[in-house]
């Protein structure tokens, strides 16, 4: 049983009752809704013959269809513009806020719900998305639903919940330079599995976890869901409270200081006791790369793709599907695997710290022909501070495309996805078959410092190779001199 | 074809011809495509169903198979419906016919997001779905008769006789579907007195005091 963690804290805050089938039912403090999971919930609560509750605590806006090249109205396809003009609908009917294209706020839903300050410790955050779990990030408990409980919460602000045990995954250490907190996760998944988490809520802690931003500890929780915790979470602490002050939505004035202690008392006790704990070292991680079918495929740069005879017995028949899916073969390095499409965005890795280490790649060097690579920004704020700061033409410079805002080729609901066999290197989530927008296209997950080292090199190769030259100029890192690296630390 | 209507108040039983679809980790993006996501009704969703998979297999996915048309009751393997939370997933396997699941275990918002539609997922050792997907693949045709009061599933085979394998479900949600109360949004609407309790001791909603 877990006791005194933060996890138990904020549940017993937010117990309404308990209900006949054996769970409980929940207060939700924030929900998120966006155009793809909502509009069937809208009407539904129609159907009853219901209002929503409480329209001042759930926001909305508009991510997932939205173009990236013209987001001009109406969109060239007339679905997208339904699902958007059905959402419009809905959210001026009942009174619900809807941050839209060119209003400043608009973007990725878990993007945004950060930088605006409504997502907050302490809270219960509940979005019909599965990678809700990236609001864990501030010390919330936040978790994807299903349409169904969509309509609940509009409803009756509260859903029938279970209650989680809860796993500390401790990480000692720090990431070296050129490992990222999304290397960080898929180190984790790897680990653990896909459904190791199954039936728990992550809290992520230690010295590495503690050192971490609240960018890369938004990027960390956002994957928990890919391995299989449908929450994770960090405790709240001075790295949080620092990101939230002066954020629009965040509490000012005498509230601020209130908040803060609250906030504080919420963090996991000292003796809190867990159902279960794992324990990680950051320095040992390398920059990771996914080979497979699954976000838990993964292996460091440096390895190979593992072969049937390392593996357990019950994960061989996956790899071996995702050995002819991906058509790659057992004990080949990752390093060198060819890629057509590079793609820099996402709820996991679209933030600005995300594109400034793209960025930083991507200076001075080229994309190399033949490959296809963009960048979206995960917000419409990502956007103007990344352009302030003259990110946009680092990248353009490169060779990279600069899109507006939005889920792009994560999932590829809107125009942007891979053709037939494509590979792409992605910053994104997951690698599922199909997941890219071609039935038979490939994802390989990664940073997306590592995604910008593989747009200018044309195959993966370990970003920290780059990371160590001086400077480049060269329109290709493998006409670069390598020696030249020696002493050029980042 | 039989259809079989949608679920409605209590279920406790459901009898249906079976359809084994075996493979770990079947994910939401292969039940249903990200492009069939494009609606703003569940109504159509039905024709969707595994179509990636399908066209691949041109015709000879358990979905099209002529033996299957008409079945109800999904057998499945490892960690079905993982990944993307969409229900659209159950739903369009609803929509296309299904009223039960047997498997040896189901990603947790697949799950939850089946018992909202009154579809139980039910759990049985891989072993003994491994004898149903056979026995199913053996004798399409029989009836399947899923339990919940007895939390069995019987093959009712006309060449092999009844055959029944013990299945598991959470007694909550077993709970639910018994009584008729998988469908939550009325006993959450009920408790709005509760609910305003709740709500006035969060420190967030009231200046942090
Ligand atoms: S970026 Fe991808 S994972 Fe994130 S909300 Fe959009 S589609 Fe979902």
């Amino acid at each position: 049983m877990s006791a005194g963690t933060l996890y138990d804290k904020v549940w017993d805050l937010h117990r309404v009752a308990e209900l006949p089938g054996g769970s409980t039912q929940l207060f939700i403090g924030l929900h998120l809704i966006h155009e793809v999971t909502s509009p069937q919930a809208f009407a539904a609560l129609r159907d009853l013959g219901l209002s929503v509750r409480h329209p001042e605590r759930t926001v909305a806006t508009v991510d997932h269809i939205v173009p990236t090249t013209s987001q001009a109205r109406p969109f060239a396809d007339p679905l997208a513009e339904e699902m958007l003009a059905t959402l419009e609908a809905n959210c001026a009917e009942h009174g619900i806020t809807l941050h839209g294209l060119g209003s400043g706020r608009q973007g990725i839903v878990h993007v945004i719900a950060p930088e605006l300050g409504l997502t907050q410790p302490g809270m219960t955050v509940a979005c019909g998305d599965s990678h809700t779990s990236t609001h864990g990030a501030f010390g919330a408990i936040a978790f994807g639903i299903g349409t169904s409980q969509v309509r609940d919460v509009l409803a009756s602000q509260s859903l029938a919940m279970a209650k989680l045990k809860v796993r500390r995954i401790w990480v000692d250490g720090r990431l070296q330079s050129g490992v990222y907190a999304k290397d960080l996760v898929l180190h984790i998944i790897r680990t653990l599995g896909v459904k190791g988490g199954v039936g728990y809520a992550y809290e992520f802690a230690g010295p590495a976890i503690e050192a971490l931003s609240m960018e890369e500890r938004m990027t960390l929780c956002n994957m928990a869901i890919e391995g299989g915790a449908r929450c994770g979470y960090v405790n709240p602490d001075q790295v949080t409270f620092d990101y939230l002050r002066g954020r629009p939505e965040a509490p000012a004035g005498e509230d601020w200081d209130r908040a803060v202690a609250w906030w504080r008392s919420l963090a996991s006790d000292a003796a809190a006791e867990f159902d279960d704990e794992a324990r990680f070292d950051a320095a040992a991680i390398a920059p990771t790369v996914t080979w497979g079918i699954t976000p838990g495929q993964g292996i460091g740069v440096d390895e190979t793709v593992p072969t049937p005879e390392e593996l357990d017995p019950d994960e061989r028949p996956l790899a071996g599907e995702a050995y002819r899916y991906m058509d790659l073969r057992p004990g080949v390095p990752i390093a060198g695997t060819p890629v057509d499409v590079c793609f820099i965005g996402s709820c996991t890795n679209g933030r600005l710290s995300d594109l400034q280490a793209a960025a930083a790649v991507a200076q001075g060097r080229q994309v190399a022909p033949g490959i296809r690579a963009f960048v979206v920004p995960g917000s419409e704020q990502v956007a103007a501070a990344a352009e302030a700061e003259g990110l946009h033409e680092v990248f353009r410079s490169a060779g990279f495309e600069w899109r507006q805002p939005g889920c792009s080729m994560c999932l590829a609901m809107n125009p942007d996805r891979l053709e037939g066999r494509q590979i792409s290197a992605s910053s994104s989530n997951r690698n599922f078959k199909g997941r890219q927008g071609s039935a038979s296209g490939r994802t390989l997950l990664m940073s997306p410092a590592m995604v910008a080292a593989a747009a200018v090199a044309g195959h993966v190769v370990d970003v920290r190779l780059l990371l160590a030259e001086p400077g480049a100029t060269g329109s290709c890192i493998d006409s670069a001199p390598a020696a030249s690296a020696a002493g050029a630390g980042r | 074809m039989t259809r079989h209507p949608l679920p409605a108040g209590p279920i406790s039983a459901h009898r249906g011809r079976g359809l084994p679809l075996p493979g770990a980790d079947i994910d939401t993006d292969r039940i249903i495509p990200a492009r069939f996501l494009k609606c703003i009704t569940f109504d159509h969703l039905a024709t969707g169903v595994f179509a990636d998979d399908r066209s691949e297999r041109a015709g000879a996915h358990p979905f099209d198979r002529e033996e299957h048309q008409g079945a109800s009751v999904l057998v499945v393997n490892r960690n079905f419906g993982c990944g993307s939370s969409r229900e659209h997933a159950p739903q369009a396997l609803m929509r296309w016919g299904i009223r039960a699941l047997v498997g040896e275990s189901f990603a947790e918002i697949f799950f939850g997001n089946c018992l909202a539609l009154g579809l139980p997922c039910l759990t049985a050792d891989p072993d003994h779905v491994a004898e149903l997907q056979e026995a199913i693949a053996v004798d399409p045709g029989a009836e399947l008769l899923v339990d919940l009061e007895a939390m069995e599933v019987v093959l009712e085979s006309e060449f092999a006789g009844d055959n029944r394998w013990p299945v598991t479900l959470d007694p909550g949600p077993r709970r639910m579907l018994l009584s008729g109360h998988w469908d939550g949004t009325s006993q959450l609407v009920a408790r709005d007195a509760e609910l305003t309790t709740t709500a006035a001791a969060l420190p967030y909603l009231n200046g942090f005091r």
